[in-house]
């Protein structure tokens, strides 16, 4: 049986509650809606882009711990990367959730994103822990309309 | 005992039928409750999504498939008129389990969903015109909703809503307020999906009668748990799915007053609904055959005929009594967990108990209680509006069925105790 404290990390429920970089960014110059039609989790992810480093990013919305979670703890992992950087990061953290690739302990690509690594035993909530990335590739590629995990 | 408890015991009349209901037994009919699920016994209160299946209803499908399988309404060979009879024998099964007046008035879909876009897509197109309007309640699924969406986009016609209050009840003089000379139908469920409650239908259809407005009646919910009489609901269509009602899926009922489907154009044209067809012109076959076009899903409505005889066997009346026991068992305790809301807090009730836990998102309600083998509902549950209307995103719901006990609904309680753990 999968433990629910492998999904359920302490660091995941403290970002479930208290959600860092969390509301609107004024000065944003991309921003994107996210929607999960299956379960309800909508975001909103603001960015500001300078040239191509992410200078500042913000989310806001509703959603289960998890899809919540994850959104808090991508808005720190990519705020001063470049694009390329923030895409790879994304690329790791997707194998990771999915099982294609387990992350090693400590891997310094993903840093604190591991405590996601659970997520991979518990596949319907996959897209929970997706949605604020693929919400943030949406904004940084301009796209008008929310896009869908489905 | 809680406020929502206290109403379902004191205006709620059904007392359950003591002595009369073996539930074991009932448990015993059916074999995939007998499995575990992350190592603990399935706890299955999932039953307003689809229920579980008895042997009875495997058994005949099987049946079908090993003896009698063939193509009906054409054959004369042993195996088509013994599927043939087997077919329309499970028509007349479902007639009398609604108390239809006419077997040619029952006419097989694939389920609510199918019956409801039948009636939009034929009755509604031919009815509905610019301007006119289509009542539905607040309380709908999206299949009694998005199916008179499409039509009224259509036909330039408009969709009118009318409200329930907090408790998650119609407003019956809001609903009557809203029955006008557009008004071309009323569609309404019988029985929330989402909330449990039961609406006040009898009523409802005398007031859209009185304005001279058919109804009707998305009964998806109510079939399973209650005993419908469309003679005495006089309703004009009423649409049940098997699948919620121990049948299997991808097969439903969907009944109409004769005159109106006699009027009604076609729905699907093939082979089946026609009585002779030349290039120049096609005439059509009688009820209910002209909306049955192509081959059925026969073993489908043959397993549907099974499960509506297994329920009869049980008595839809125990069924029904066993049931608001839990309902109300459930909420009791529900309801007394700190931090737990119910949602849907109606007088009358069928099995279904829609809760919220403070703090803590639907979903992962439901993952913590899978891993306790207990299986619910999370989500919308197909009724966005409603959820917009209560002002949260989505709730968690366990619905019972005959084969559920007291005991289940402790695991229930124990399970949600562990949700707040993990959240605390």
């Amino acid at each position: 049986m999968s433990d629910l404290r492998d999904l359920y990390q302490d660091v995941i429920l403290e970002h479930s509650k208290t959600p860092r970089n969390y509301g609107e960014l004024p000065a944003a110059n991309h921003k994107a809606e996210g929607f999960n039609p299956l379960c309800g989790d909508r975001f909103t992810v603001y960015v500001t882009l300078d040239g191509d480093v992410v200078r500042d990013i913000s989310f806001q919305g509703s959603g289960c711990a998890i899809s919540k979670a994850s959104a808090s703890m991508m808005t720190q992992s990519v705020k001063g990367k470049t694009l390329a950087e923030a895409e790879k990061i994304f690329e790791r953290f997707h194998e990771m959730v999915t099982g294609h690739s387990p992350a090693t302990e400590n891997e310094p690509g993903l840093g604190k994103l591991t405590v996601f690594s659970g997520v991979s035993e518990f596949p319907v909530r996959v897209k929970c822990a997706t949605l604020a990335w693929h919400t943030l590739n949406a904004a940084l590629e301009g796209k008008q309309d929310a896009v869908s995990t489905e | 005992m809680t406020t929502a408890a206290r109403r379902l015991h004191a205006e709620q009349r059904r007392a359950p039928a003591a002595g009369s209901f073996d539930v074991e037994r009932v448990r015993a009919d059916f074999p995939i409750l007998q499995q575990k699920v992350h190592g603990k016994p399935l706890v299955y209160l999932d039953n307003a999504a689809t229920s579980q299946k008895p042997r009875a209803v495997i058994d005949a499908i099987v049946r079908y498939y090993e003896g009698t399988n063939a193509n009906i309404h054409r054959g004369v060979h042993y195996l088509s008129e013994t599927a043939t009879a087997d077919y329309e024998r499970a028509r007349q099964t479902a007639q009398r389990f609604i108390n239809a007046p006419h077997a040619h008035e029952v006419i097989f879909v694939r389920g609510t969903t199918e019956g409801i876009n039948l009636v939009a897509q034929t009755f509604g197109r031919a009815q509905v015109q610019s301007g006119d309007e289509v009542l539905i309640t607040a309380m709908e699924h999206h299949s009694n909703i998005v199916p008179w969406q499409i039509l009224c986009a259509e036909k330039g016609a408009k969709l009118r809503i009318a409200p329930i209050n907090d408790q998650g009840e119609l407003l019956l003089e809001e609903f009557e307020r809203l029955l006008g000379p557009r008004t071309k139908l009323a569609a309404v469920t019988h029985v929330s999906n989402a909330l449990g409650t039961i609406n006040p239908l009898k009523r409802m259809i005398e007031l859209a009668h009185a304005h001279g407005v058919p109804v009707l009646v998305d009964g998806a919910q109510a079939v399973p748990h209650m005993q419908v009489d469309v003679q005495a609901l006089d309703c004009d269509f009423y649409t049940f799915s098997g699948h919620k009602v121990y049948g299997p899926t991808g097969i439903g009922v969907l009944h109409g007053k004769s005159a109106l489907l006699d009027a009604m154009p076609p729905y699907q044209g093939g082979g089946d609904m026609i009585s002779s067809v030349t290039f120049e012109k096609t005439s059509y076959n009688k009820l209910p055959y002209k909306f049955e076009a192509g081959t059925p899903d026969i073993a489908g409505v043959i397993g549907l005929g099974a499960a509506l005889t297994y329920v009869n066997g049980l008595g839809i009346g125990n069924i029904g009594a066993h049931e608001h026991d839990l309902l109300v068992y459930a909420t009791d305790a529900v309801s007394s967990i700190p931090g737990v809301r119910v949602i849907g807090t109606a007088k009358e009730k069928a099995g279904v108990v829609s809760f919220v836990i403070e703090g803590v998102h639907p979903h992962d309600i439901g993952t913590i209680l899978d891993q306790e083998g207990i299986a619910i509902r999370t989500g919308h549950h197909c009724s966005q509006p409603l959820m917009e209307r209560f002002g949260i995103p989505a709730t968690a719901r366990a619905s019972f069925a005959a084969y559920n006990t007291r005991q289940e609904v402790d695991a229930l309680v124990r399970g949600i105790g562990k949700v707040r753990e993990v959240f605390a």
